[in-house]
């Protein structure tokens, strides 16, 4: 079960010609791959395309009355992999992820498809995590675009575009026996448009008939002479065709007049940037009509050398928009001008920066800047005075960073509120961390955690300290990254190396970091996939000898004792503790329906909840330093002999028993307290809890009457 | 070459200042993404094609997070509208938390020649803001200053609480706060339209709704009360002596038998009876001691106060407004009242306390609550609360005390709610009557004594400095290791400010000792503040 449900959503996809599709862009290519005959598709979630496993997910049903395949791949390598079944036939197959991270794990087998060739059109629709909201290193997909010669696809971000570029991607990969890549940026994966649907149509031929008749053809194997011949065909044969194509359809658009003193050359993607900055120059109307000429690359690897040069006939400069470096697109057209002898002025990361997103802002000075310089004349009112707002007020002392964190209630908490408290007697350890919302304790109140090299990768990044000394390495990887890879690369490679670390498994049941998706140790009951694999059974599968399952992470007493003892014990080989509790935020989307259901229906059901006391609780914070739950929050007491604010739980606890757990364990106060509400408790029970609180009550009434006390806490 | 079209200057397209721009920043979970789709619901309905488009990934995880709008009047063509908001280009900002909107400040997303802000008010704390052991909360009014400085239109308050008021989220209330802005030209109808045809919870929705439209048509702002009371200091300053009490508020009364009353009366007179700036202060700590053990420890307190008096008005006090008395009044209550188990049972097994729990958890009728306390005794506990010769025998033998732990020393959870656990709390909360022949309570009183008598030798000498070192009593409070802590942390500030003794910026490097001493658990600032200090005073390393 997924964070977001697109069931609803799901619907919309089988509308046919004559409708209008609306939604997100995401669920946008979705459709598309459908009214293009797709045979199969499959992938791997992660930011920003885990909605658009989502909604594969949620539409198998549909592609499976269409007689698609869709495959939750285990990892983005596997889900490249798949892509081999268009190698041979003429099958149309798609497949998903996050980049660059994913076309990094994914690359071994994009090479090889690059190598080979395809037969039937094959697709990567890679989300492009880069600038604000990003979660990983900032780099290029158009890197591993260059070097497998694989065509990118980098379309304008609007639903009928991208909708096209699904279309045309599958054409050109047909038309050039290329793979093509479709690169959609964070911001496009989740805009909200409309399209003209048109009819969904079956693949010509599903993977199910193929199965049948089983072909194949070894020029298109990776293997020596054919590999030599691969290259070669890249460059003389495929790339040509594509050329053709990408000119013969006008992939590429032209916007503006087509003469002008100065033209700008831009990324597909940048297209609503650019218009954005050119109407705000006064250069452009709203719906982007502009007096600049534009050459918009929705195609930006292979360049089209002929299409290139024409726009720049007649101009004096040409701006190149790219964003993100190296400026490959740059210095191929820099290149293609110098190797034609032509002496148009070519703009770019000089007027525009290097590194860094092309914001509003630096798209609007980039642009100024280049016009300025080779159109000052010609300038429009705005740009030649322009009006810049006031400097912009400091409170960079006062607003806090919010990185972010823990959810409420996470399971994830007390696993570090233990080893903090381990690190309290024994000092800090190496520490290597993966992938995941683990990863957030390395922020405060934690700061735990060291490196981390990729995902499934943790405990192999500790490798180097597998021999041991006198304090052990400790690392951490997350259910999600065991399964990608983890299994092998870092847990049968500690056991092979004979590794003396301590590796903690975070299993919260999900995929949580990249919206809850099932996997193979999910405890969820799933049609379709095959779930409830043990991860210690896993574990033991591959020689790990000292395997610790905790059942319940909050017990942080528990959860320190086992981390002691497997940094302790003098057994010989990897340590390993499983430490497994159900991400909150999916267990709340899946219990608070059925809680409050029961309720309704008169069952009986205890819901926890924490509180403070506030008189008892000194406001020193300790409880803070092991928590960070946003729910566990401050407030000030109405009591003028304090100065500091004290503990306050707020409405949105989840009763975790986190804050519980943890005052036992650090020994840090006694102001917590849990209260669990039993709706439609029983009969017998309400008599016992009536009874006993009647001698409570007489025992209160008895001391109250011989004392003075405070009518706030009497 | 060059018959290129020259470019006519010309202004933006006019129809340009028809795009209404609107970015939400939001903190993740808050249902930013909700606000969002109504937004869009809300345009496309009233005839305006719209453009919605947000960040999600893992800043949804309680990080700060962005969502953008942008939407023209429908046309037959589609316009072309950016993906993200642009610094001095935003029309409606809203922000969906104070901090937040301060945020938006600082990335220029609100210009004072055409953005309206409509922020809530409260505050979401940031882990930063929490884990500071004094006062670390960040200064809602500076960003209310710059809001009103940098917005063309200013419209805040507590979106928050009113949502929560009506049984909804804060979605419904931020929407209802833009409608009322009237900012966007939509009849509040459609917007109503729009939450019912989102169909989840709509009346409590339309009341939250109702309420922030109504507030912010009314062009509501922020109070500075509600700004204070969101965040009481700035971080990293020291608040006043004395905290505000607020000036209205009736004292709190005190409950109990009629004849204990009117003991108690007489001792409120004598305190009332105290120069105008020591009294609210010496009445809360009155309350504070006789609730905490009997009226005459009240008068005990009064005793020392009427000394402490006696040598801070022959030390010139009353022109320093009695500030040393005051202080002492503020602190020697804290002190006297220390946290033992004694009183943490009180406090658990108080009358009222089970109204208190079930006011807090909303309990509705007929459901029961079961009330865990979370406990974790240890030897040193139990020998605090020994008869005071008994106890220090027993701590004499360092095998004895081990063998106590063993036994004692485990986390216990107690219900409450049940006979006997509230029994075995009952007891231990009837220890107060002995308490002072406990071992704790006669070192309690000889560290007050030790701390007091510092303070008054310099009360002649330097009345701000004497002042200052009660004020270091502030850093001691917390249980077991947190309160050992603080205990080490008061030693290093007293000792520090035995070095600057003298000096006539000692009272200054006192209170920024005990500055540095608040900000970091393990102390850290504190250490470079004393090496600071050594550095110039002639007692080099201490």
């Amino acid at each position: 079960m997924a964070e977001r449900s697109f069931k609803k959503e799901v619907e919309q996809l089988r509308i046919g010609a004559g409708e209008t599709f609306r939604g997100e862009g995401i669920l946008a290519i979705t459709k598309a791959l459908l009214e293009n005959g797709v045979g199969y598709v499959g992938g791997y979630q992660g930011a920003p395309i885990s909605h658009l496993m989502d909604v594969l997910a949620d539409a198998e049903e549909l592609m499976g009355e269409l007689g698609i395949r869709f495959e939750a791949n285990a990892s983005e390598a596997a889900a490249a992999a798949m892509l081999a079944a268009s190698v041979h036939y003429p099958i149309r197959g798609a497949v998903t992820f996050k980049s660059t991270v994913g076309t990094n794990v994914a690359s071994d087998a994009l090479a090889n498809l690059a190598s080979g060739g395809v037969n039937g059109g094959a697709l990567i629709i890679v989300g492009e995590d880069y600038g604000e909201g990003s979660s990983i290193m900032q780099e290029r997909s158009h890197a591993f675009a260059m070097k497998s010669q694989i065509w990118l696809l980098d379309p304008r971000p609007n639903l009928p575009s991208i909708t096209d570029a699904v279309r045309q991607g599958f054409e050109l990969s047909e038309a050039s026996n290329t793979p093509v890549m479709l690169q959609l940026r964070i911001r496009c994966c989740h805009v909200h448009g409309a399209f003209e649907a048109k009819d969904n149509v079956p693949p010509p031929l599903t993977v199910r008939e193929a199965l049948s008749s089983p072909q194949r053809d070894t020029s298109r194997i990776v293997l020596p002479p054919a590999s030599f011949q691969h290259e070669k065909q890249k460059i003389e044969v495929r790339w040509p065709a594509a050329v053709d194509y990408i000119k013969d359809n006008k992939l590429n658009e032209f916007f503006g007049p087509e003469q002008g003193k100065v033209g700008i050359v831009l990324q597909g993607g940048m297209y609503n940037g650019v218009i954005r900055a050119l109407q705000r120059l006064g250069l452009a109307d709203v719906y982007g009509d502009t007096e600049i000429p534009l050459y918009c690359l929705n195609v930006t690897y292979p360049l089209v050398d002929d299409e290139f040069l024409a726009f720049c006939e007649g101009k004096d400069a040409v701006l190149i928009v790219e964003e993100g470096q190296p400026d490959h697109i740059e210095q191929s057209l820099r290149s293609i001008l110098h190797k034609a002898g032509h002496g148009v002025k070519v703009a770019g990361k000089d007027v525009l920066p290097m590194a860094g997103e092309y914001t509003g802002q630096v798209m609007l000075d980039g642009l100024e800047a280049f016009l300025a310089k080779y159109a000052g004349d010609t300038m429009p009112d705005r740009a030649r005075a322009p009006n810049r707002p006031g400097p912009v007020p400091d409170l960079s002392e006062v607003v806090p960073g919010r990185p972010p964190g823990f959810c409420t209630g996470c399971p994830e908490r007390p696993i570090f509120a233990a080893m903090k408290l381990v690190e309290e007697e024994t000092g800090p350890h190496q520490v290597s961390a993966d992938i995941g919302c683990h990863l957030f304790s390395i922020m405060p109140p934690f700061e735990i955690g060291g490196t981390t090299m990729g995902y499934g990768l943790g405990p192999a990044s500790n490798a180097a300290f597998d021999g041991g000394g006198e304090k052990r390495p400790i690392s951490i990887i997350g259910d999600g990254g065991f399964w990608h890879n983890g299994l092998s690369s870092s847990i049968g490679n500690a056991v092979f190396n004979k590794s003396d670390g301590v590796t903690i498994v975070v299993d919260n049941y999900y995929s949580a970091a990249t919206g809850g998706q099932d996997i193979l140790s999910s405890r969820a009951n799933n049609k379709t996939k095959a779930t409830q694999n043990p991860i210690t059974e896993a574990v033991k599968g591959v020689g790990v000898k000292w395997v610790r399952q905790i059942d319940r992470t909050y017990d942080v007493n528990k959860m320190r004792e086992t981390l002691r003892e497997a940094l302790t014990t003098d057994h010989e080989g990897p340590k390993v503790i499983v430490a497994s509790s159900e991400c909150m935020l999916n267990r709340q989307r899946r219990e608070k329906p059925l809680l409050a259901k029961a309720i309704k229906e008169g069952r009986r059901v205890e819901r926890p909840k924490f509180g403070v006391d506030e008189e008892v609780c000194t406001g020193d914070h300790a409880c803070m330093r092991l928590s960070g739950c946003p729910s566990l929050t401050l407030k000030m007491p109405d009591d003028p002999l304090r100065d500091d604010p004290i503990a306050h739980i707020d409405q949105s606890c989840v009763g975790c028993g986190n804050c519980g757990e943890v005052a036992d364990a650090a020994i840090l106060c006694p102001s917590f307290y849990q209260a669990d509400l039993v709706h439609n408790p029983k009969p017998m029970e309400t008599r016992m809890a009536r009874w006993q609180r009647r001698a409570i009550d007489w025992l209160q009434e008895r001391r109250a009457g011989k004392r003075l006390a405070r009518e706030a806490v009497r | 070459m060059n018959q290129a079209v020259t470019l006519d200057a010309k202004s933006p397209d006019p129809r340009l200042g028809q795009v209404l721009k609107l970015a939400v920043m939001a903190v993740g979970g808050q249902g930013g993404g909700v606000l969002t789709n109504w937004i869009i619901d809300l345009a496309e309905r009233n005839g305006y094609a719209a453009q919605a488009t947000s960040v999600a990934g893992v800043a949804q995880r309680t990080g700060a997070t962005i969502y953008y709008v942008e939407m023209l009047p429908e046309s037959d063509r589609q316009p072309v509208f950016a993906l993200a908001p642009a610094e001095g280009d935003v029309d409606i900002l809203i922000a969906a938390e104070m901090m937040e909107a301060g945020r938006a400040i600082m990335r220029g997303f609100v210009t004072p020649d055409r953005t309206t802000l409509i922020a809530s008010s409260h505050r979401a704390l940031a882990v930063s803001e929490k884990i500071v052991p004094g006062t670390g909360l960040a200064d809602s009014r500076a960003v209310a200053k710059a809001a009103e400085e940098s917005a063309a239109k200013f419209v805040a308050f507590d979106m928050e609480a009113m949502a929560r008021d009506a049984g909804s989220v804060i979605s419904a209330s931020l929407f209802g706060a833009l409608a009322g802005s009237g900012t966007l030209p939509f009849p509040a109808e459609t917007y109503r339209e729009t939450i019912r045809a989102s169909g989840r919870g709509v009346d409590a929705s339309l009341a939250a709704f109702e309420a922030a439209r109504e507030a912010a048509a009314a062009g509501r702002t922020p109070t500075t009360t509600e700004l204070t009371e969101a965040a009481p200091e700035p971080g990293g300053v020291l608040p006043p002596a004395a905290t505000p009490v607020h000036e209205d508020a009736d004292p709190e009364r005190m409950v109990g038998p009629d004849a204990m009353l009117s003991e108690w009366e007489a001792l409120t007179d004598r305190a009332k009876a105290l120069p105008e700036p020591v009294v609210p202060l010496a009445q809360a700590g009155l309350r504070k001691l006789v609730d905490y053990q009997d009226v005459a420890y009240g008068r005990e307190y009064l005793d020392r106060l009427d000394a402490i008096l006696a040598r801070d008005r022959a030390a010139g006090g009353e022109a320093q407004g009695f500030d040393f008395t005051a202080n002492a009044a503020k602190y020697l209550a804290t002190a006297m009242a220390y946290d033992d188990i004694p009183r943490v049972a009180d406090l658990k097994t108080r009358k009222g306390r089970f109204e208190r729990i079930n006011d807090e958890m909303r309990a509705p009728d007929g459901t029961l609550v079961h009330v865990t306390e979370y406990m974790h005794p240890r030897a040193e506990e139990a020998i605090s609360v020994m008869p005071a010769r008994l106890g220090a025998w027993v701590e004499a033998r360092p095998h004895l005390v081990s063998a106590l732990d063993r036994a004692i020393n485990r986390g216990r959870r107690l219900r409450t709610d049940r006979l006997a656990g509230f029994a075995m709390l009952y007891v231990v909360a009837g220890l107060r009557k002995r308490r002072r022949g406990m071992l704790r309570h006669g070192r309690e009183m000889a560290h007050i004594e030790t701390w007091l008598d510092t303070a008054l030798g310099r009360l002649d000498t330097d009345y701000a400095h004497a002042t200052e070192t009660l004020k270091i009593r502030r850093l001691i409070k917390g249980y077991s290791d947190t309160h050992a802590r603080g205990l080490a942390k008061f030693d290093k500030v007293m000792s520090g400010a035995t070095l600057v003794e003298g000096r006539d910026d000692a009272a200054d490097w006192t209170a920024r000792l005990i500055t540095a001493a608040l900000k970091a658990p393990q102390g850290e600032a504190l250490d470079g503040a004393l090496q600071t200090i050594r550095s110039f005073t002639t007692a080099g390393e201490a």
